[in-house]
């Protein structure tokens, strides 16, 4: 088995195929259905073996680093045209990276306005594994 | 209380509760529930009879589970007429149950899973901490593996080959958590091979003694990988290499090579070298053209590369790997280390940035990048 992190992005993500408003623009019903249909994929994942865990993330951000021995951090931000923002992410634990496109496909397909899938962009990265004691 | 103990009772346990008639997946969740509450209570309160206490809180736990169903009185009826097993059955259920747990149609993480709780008497936790998932998501894992197998009868005979691929996944994939997963392979591979009379059991085993007995080498202790030549032997454990190197003599006695026997004879001839100079190269190469004829694999073709290279010079070593197939994973480190080794410095150091690049696992990629740089060091004086 392998991890792969499915990563949402608010931006920096390729074009959408589909113009959808922003989720504050969808009616209760339908932000309800979103959250709750989000909510059964993470089940259905745990039910097949597969769920790690997910989160999301608020679109604020701070830049920090160090400020040098003895001084506080520097901090900057937040930027409103950050050009990559991201949402939140879902790790799996997936017998394929075929498998794993597999389910960021179908996460892909989460509900929006008039319940149609809203076809969002994930990205899919895999984690680095443990070595394997026998390669030689 | 010794846990290891009483792991090694759960999969005869497990066997009696089946032997009385209660289907496996039940049987085997009682089970867990016996182990729980014996992890829980024998510190304190260790039992006179630690089967027996299990068997009758295993059977207590089915029966509650099945309370409603009607075939209770007639089961215990028969129960009360049954003997008690002996050992000789103990060791034919707890195989019966490895064969289960490494069917065909089980994915082999799901028959990973599956062997560690029912045969390895570990916990859902234990395993689900071992291989960085949920508790939740490993329960389900188990269970869905324990309903793709509710139709196998537990008698049916099972492959061998594929409990042994099982084991051999355990020992490899590393280990986190509380439970060492390499040991653990160990074991279960010392019972599979004490109920069968199999070379490829013991070649297996003798494999697996011979590379953990270079564990403590293979790393620094902050978590760097050490290559092989660059170990320091004198850590190496004698004693599990004299083992290991005794049972696969026996099991290559019997003249029916198979893969495991032969890799295992690879790494016996490095536990063999007291220094990487000294390591019979040419002997090596033998057996991976031995282990090519038998797996067929460019795995292979790229491991024996390496093996020419040191028995025969970097030029025949990169003639060798022209003959593998570039898409293999690590292909790149191969050649990288060969170009170094026949003066190419320069194509060397940016093969081993590529190696990196395409690591699957951070020591490895830690190495890697670690060998370009040094590499580069040198090129700029």
């Amino acid at each position: 088995m392998a991890k792969y992190l499915v990563l949402k992005h608010y931006r920096g993500n390729p074009a959408p195929v589909v113009d959808i408003d922003p989720m504050d623009r969808w009616t209760p019903a339908e932000v309800d259905a979103h959250v709750q249909w989000m909510h059964d994929f993470a089940t259905r994942l745990e039910e097949t073996g597969e769920f790690v865990s997910h989160q999301a993330l608020s679109p604020e951000g701070t830049f920090v680093r160090f400020g040098g021995e003895g001084k506080p951090p520097v901090t900057d931000g937040p930027f409103a045209e950050t050009k990559d923002l991201i949402a939140g992410w879902m790790i799996i634990d997936v017998e394929s990276y075929e498998r794993a496109v597999e389910v960021a496909g179908a996460y892909s397909a989460a509900p929006g306005p008039g319940g149609e899938p809203i076809f969002e962009w994930l990205e899919v990265r895999p984690f680095y594994g443990s070595p394997c004691t026998i390669v030689e | 209380m010794n846990e290891t103990l009483l792991r090694e009772l759960i999969p005869a346990v497990t066997g009696v509760l089946v032997r009385r008639g209660a289907d496996f997946a039940r049987a085997e969740d009682a089970v867990q529930e016996a182990l729980l509450r014996a992890l829980d209570t024998w510190p304190s309160d260790p039992p006179t009879d630690p089967k027996g206490w299990l068997i009758t809180v295993a059977w207590r736990k089915f029966l509650d589970a099945t309370r409603s169903e009607s075939s209770r009185v007639a089961r215990e009826a028969r129960v009360a007429a049954e003997p008690p097993p002996g050992p000789t059955e103990d060791a034919a259920d707890t195989l019966q149950l490895c064969f289960l747990c490494a069917h065909p149609s089980l994915t082999p993480a799901s028959a990973v899973a599956l062997t560690l709780r029912a045969v390895g008497g570990l916990t859902t936790r234990q395993i689900a901490e071992a291989y960085l998932v949920p508790e939740a998501t490993m329960a389900q894992r188990i269970s869905r593996a324990k309903r793709t197998v509710s139709d196998v009868g537990f008698d049916e005979v099972g492959d061998v080959a594929m409990v042994l691929q099982v084991l051999y996944l355990i020992f490899n994939e590393g280990y986190s958590g509380e439970v060492d997963l390499a040991q653990e392979a160990i074991r279960l591979t010392r019972q599979v091979s004490a109920m069968t009379d199999h070379e490829e059991v013991t070649g297996l085993l003798a494999l697996m003694l011979l590379h953990h007995a270079r564990r403590s080498a293979r790393t620094t202790p902050a978590g760097a990988l050490v290559p092989l030549a660059e170990q320091d032997r004198s850590q190496w454990d004698t004693e599990l290499i004299a083992e290991g190197v005794a049972i696969l003599q026996a099991a290559l006695a019997r003249d029916r090579l198979g893969e495991f026997q032969v890799q295992a004879a690879i790494a016996a001839l490095h536990a063999d070298a007291p220094t990487v100079g000294e390591t019979d190269w040419v002997q090596i190469v033998e057996w991976y053209d031995e282990l090519d004829r038998l797996a067929d694999s460019p795995v292979v073709r790229l491991n024996r590369a390496v093996a020419v290279g040191e028995a025969d010079g970097a030029q025949a070593g990169l003639a060798a790997l022209e003959q593998v197939d570039r898409t293999v994973p690590r292909h790149s480190a191969v050649e990288a280390y060969l170009r170094e080794r026949a003066g190419d410095l320069a194509l060397a150091a940016r093969l081993y940035g590529d190696a990196a690049r395409a690591a699957t696992n951070l020591a490895e990629r830690d190495h890697l990048t670690r060998q370009a740089a040094r590499l580069n060091g040198v090129l700029r004086g």
